[in-house]
């Protein structure tokens, strides 16, 4: 008898706690990269969505699509610099021009744009390593005038 | 005990079952939505009114933007980009069916605009508007040889394509886009105020007329015709009303720039889509204010103070008509035609280009609508007049529109063609009813 209900005791202690855990956000603990790609997607629908799409597609000739995009995948300073500062640089991406301004997303936290790019990074069809808050810091830190 | 015990378990356990098959039907769920909605509808087929019929006839048309038919039955479709190191196609119906054949290309630049008028074929790049001499069958003489009209307009790459209408004492109408979503000191960006006054105004964001016939005209040769309108890709004369009727594309991103004052609906909404008539000095009133279609009434922007509620200068031009937001008219066409039945003579096509701007709501427009006009002026609400051209029930990603219109032209039997710049298709709408 004393024996079930420790076992119950046991249980319940064990399931609370998993409770708990699934309900608070994710510390930086014990971050992994499917906890920061689902944070990254939701700053992904408040903040890039509206240009880049649901299906990260892109706009023909004015947004550029971010699935395949081969800076995206390929070139992590550049990107963050992109979000950091935004950009008007037209230059061919993927072959193509796009005529739309990108407009600077300083305001988000250095962990705000390692989520939302390695959502990006992770989604639409794309795969690429993590991208973390620290590698942000250091472009934000090397701000140009 | 150990039957509560049990019990518990047998909660946990449906708890866990539950859980997984709920996804799992949250999957088949959206599997099933793909199936039912998204489909393809079917390449080509258009909805059109009761007696009209709708055919595709002519595919792979570059990046068609803007069209037009000659007397003799020839189309010239320009595209925005090269093909081939050629801007300009010429299509003919050469067989039995219905169908154009592409039987030319020409044109060292990309672009938007083309029109016919006098003896002439009119062409723009996105700085630039040339001239083509047709022959008694309307062909272009010389195709690497054009008179250059106009040279030098601002091409910032926003909103940079220049589209082109004549009247007919011999005056050429381009528009010229401004190079900012609301003129702010830094573009697009959140909470960055409006430059007051907008320097962009001094040489784009309005209409400029230059003679028809004259070489090499600059801003200075020409006139700022109307200010105050943030980009017009659909422009054209109306020749009942002897004036220039044009679309403009209104702002972007009252929600993304200004979550304090406007719900994601609102900026999926807001602000209207905009006809004008305009005449020498009309103000539209970009970017200092724009047209809020459920109040009826122009808004100040929040760039210049605005919250949503607050009206704006009432001395701008009010707009003819007033469309959902975002749905970007790209082509605007009076028809003239006799094959029509008697409510479309003199009433306005547009074509949408469809909207990439209405997220979290469904992409919204691809389509041509009809407005119904008597004397100059709309007579009754808009409606949608071909629809189908994006071949899903819902646009979620504008990318998975199949068609996007874009240019209208009339054909010399009275049949209405609308281009795509999506896969270069070309529709052809004719009436064929009783
Ligand atoms: C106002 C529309 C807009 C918004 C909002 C926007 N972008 Fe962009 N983005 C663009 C445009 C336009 C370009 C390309 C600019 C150019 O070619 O000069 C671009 C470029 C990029 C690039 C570089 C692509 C390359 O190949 O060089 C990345 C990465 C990117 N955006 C990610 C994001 C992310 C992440 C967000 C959200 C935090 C975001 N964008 C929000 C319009 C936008």
């Amino acid at each position: 008898m004393k024996k079930n209900s420790l076992l119950v005791l046991v249980l319940l202690t064990v399931m609370v706690y998993a409770l708990a855990q699934s309900q608070k956000p994710k510390q930086k603990t014990q971050d992994t990269p499917a906890a920061s790609i689902e944070r990254g997607r939701a700053i992904y629908q408040k903040e890039c969505l509206s240009c880049h799409q649901a299906d990260g597609g892109g706009v023909p000739h004015i947004n550029p699509p971010l699935a395949g995009n081969t800076v995206l995948l390929n070139d992590k300073t550049k990107i963050i610099a992109v979000v950091l500062k935004g950009m008007t640089d037209r230059i061919p991406i993927d072959d193509e021009y796009y005529s739309n301004n990108m407009a600077s997303h300083a305001y988000l936290t250095n962990q705000e744009i390692a989520d939302v790019l390695t959502f990006a990074r992770n989604s639409f069809g794309n795969k690429a390593s993590v991208l973390t808050a620290a590698e942000v810091k250091v472009v934000r830190g090397v701000k140009k005038k | 005990m150990i039957k509560r015990l049990q019990g518990l378990m047998l909660i946990l356990f449906l708890v866990i079952t539950l859980n997984g098959f709920s996804n799992a039907l949250k999957i088949n769920f959206n599997f099933l939505i793909n199936k039912c909605f998204n489909s393809d509808t079917g390449k080509g087929s258009i909805k059109v009114p009761e007696g009209f019929s709708a055919t595709i006839v002519a595919d792979n048309v570059g990046k068609a933007r803007h069209i037009v038919i000659s007397p003799k039955g020839i189309v010239y479709v320009k595209s925005m980009r090269k093909i081939n190191g050629k801007g300009i196609f010429v299509l003919k119906n050469v067989g039995a069916n219905a169908k154009l054949t592409i039987i030319d290309t020409f044109c060292n630049y990309g672009g938007t605009g083309i029109v016919i008028k006098d003896g002439y074929l009119y062409a723009s790049s996105d700085e630039e508007v040339f001239r083509y001499k047709l022959n008694a069958k309307d062909e272009v003489i010389n195709p690497n040889a054009p008179e250059k009209i106009v040279t030098g307009l601002i091409e910032h790459h926003q909103h940079e394509t220049k589209s082109i209408a004549l009247d007919n004492v011999g005056n050429i109408y381009v528009n010229v886009g401004a190079y900012a979503n609301s003129c702010q000191e830094h573009d697009r960006t959140k909470g960055s105020p409006g430059r007051k006054p907008c320097p962009i105004l001094d040489s784009a964001g309005g209409i400029w007329m230059f003679k028809a016939d004259k070489l090499n005209q600059t801003y200075g040769d020409g006139i700022r015709y109307a200010t105050g309108l943030r980009n017009v890709v659909g422009l054209d004369w109306n020749q009942q009303t002897n004036s220039l009727f044009v679309m403009q594309h209104g702002r972007d991103q009252l929600f993304q720039n200004w979550p304090q004052y406007y719900s994601e609906n609102d900026g999926a909404e807001f602000p209207a889509e905009c006809m004008y008539e305009l005449h020498k000095g009309s103000n539209c009133g970009w970017p200092y204010i724009y047209f809020n279609q459920q109040l009826n009434k122009k808004m100040l922007a929040p760039e210049y103070g605005g919250d949503g509620k607050t009206e704006g200068d009432a001395s701008f031009q009010d707009p003819v008509i007033a469309f959902p937001g975002h749905l970007a008219p790209n082509g605007l066409l009076f028809y003239t035609g006799k094959q029509f039945p008697e409510k479309y003579k003199n009433g306005a096509f547009i074509a949408f280009h469809g909207s990439w701007n209405r997220a979290p709501l469904p992409q919204a427009g691809y389509f041509v609508v009809f407005v119904p006009f008597k004397d100059g002026k709309p007579t009754g609400k808009w409606e949608v007049f071909a629809d189908g051209f994006s071949g899903k029930e819902v646009v979620n990603s504008t990318r998975s529109a199949d068609h996007r219109p874009c240019g209208l032209a009339q054909g010399p039997d009275g049949s209405l063609y609308v281009t795509d710049d999506s896969k270069g298709t070309v529709f052809k709408i004719s009436y064929t009813g009783k």
